[in-house]
């Protein structure tokens, strides 16, 4: 078995407003110099190992896991 | 003529819809989200809810659902589907529509009566209306903003697949319409052949006049109008 992490993130351009939200409340809080704050997903897959695991995984990231018109997809297994 | 409203784990505005059809005089049935086949229908609705509990994005299971595959081949095949709300998104994640559902740009959740404009009448969907008719239709959704790439936008708007938008309460559509944040203000739009029509707005809540208005049964009656002229295809 091998752990893969995922982070699902909103593509660049679309508008996060839960990240827009947060910002203002880190500055509210007194932390200026935040200037940007995006939002995702990270999601943690134990999956049997296997030379397609990368094949594999990238499927379901594009099948499933992310919504490839609004976020983007990355992920690595861990060793 | 016969709708069939599937119903996933999580769908809550299944009965409205079967409430609203038999109400204008058609036949309707539920169709189970297990279910591999469509029974005979000139319809498909897909209803609104929180299917699989909007759990990772809003309709991104229920896209899988065992009947999603027949759904396909009869949208495919030509048959009128319509997705309400939960249903759009079902749509939109399925591929059956362009674009996505992201969340309300006030983080709200927004329940409340909207006037929409009718952009293009003629779909089976909007056959009965007048262009510029404005609809009031109650939306009630966190999940309502639609959003496409730049160039999909401009595609849909080249072959008029924006059906609705929302407008201001005296009727004119303008920037900031959407009280969700909205690309354009699309409120609902259909694929390019016409036949699968997708709105987040909710119709079926407005067929019986003792729910305060019955503009929603325009776009239903206009269904009925679409198949009776031979429109769309039977499962």
């Amino acid at each position: 078995m091998a752990e893969v992490h995922v982070y699902v993130t909103p593509k660049a351009g679309v508008l996060d407003p839960q990240g827009a939200v947060v910002q203002k409340a880190l500055a509210d809080l007194g932390y200026s110099g935040v200037d940007e704050v995006r939002i995702g997903k990270f999601i943690t897959l134990e999956v049997a190992d296997g030379p397609d695991l990368a094949a594999r995984v990238d499927e379901m990231c594009k099948r499933l896991l992310a919504n490839t018109v609004i976020e983007d997809y990355r992920f690595e297994v861990i060793e | 003529m016969r709708f069939g409203i599937v119903v996933f784990p999580g769908s809550n505005c299944e009965q409205d819809c079967l409430y609203s059809t038999r109400f204008l005089g058609e036949e309707a049935e539920y169709v189970w989200h297990g279910d591999t086949e469509l029974g005979h229908f000139d319809c498909v609705i897909l209803p609104g809810g929180f299917s699989y509990g909007d759990y990772l994005r809003t309709g991104a299971v229920a896209r899988f659902s065992p009947v999603m595959g027949a759904v396909g081949r009869f949208a495919e095949a030509g048959g009128l589907v319509i997705g309400i709300c939960n249903g759009f998104q079902i749509l939109c994640e399925a591929g059956l529509l362009p674009g996505a559902l992201m969340r309300n740009t006030s983080l709200k959740f927004i329940c409340r009566e909207v006037p929409l404009r009718v952009e293009r009448t003629g779909t089976p969907f909007t056959r009965l209306c007048a262009e510029g008719d404005i609809l009031r239709i109650p939306i009630n959704h966190n999940e309502g903003n639609y959003s496409a790439p730049p160039d999909v936008l401009e595609r849909m708007r080249a072959n008029g697949q924006v059906v609705l938008r929302y407008s201001d309460e005296d009727g004119v559509v303008r920037p900031g319409s959407a009280p969700n944040g909205a690309m354009d203000n699309i409120a609902g739009i259909v694929n390019e052949a016409g036949n699968v029509f997708g709105l987040m707005p909710h119709p079926e809540r407005v067929v019986d006049p003792l729910l305060g208005g019955t503009d929603g049964a325009l776009i239903f009656r206009s269904i009925v109008e679409s198949v009776t002229a031979g429109v769309g295809v039977r499962s």
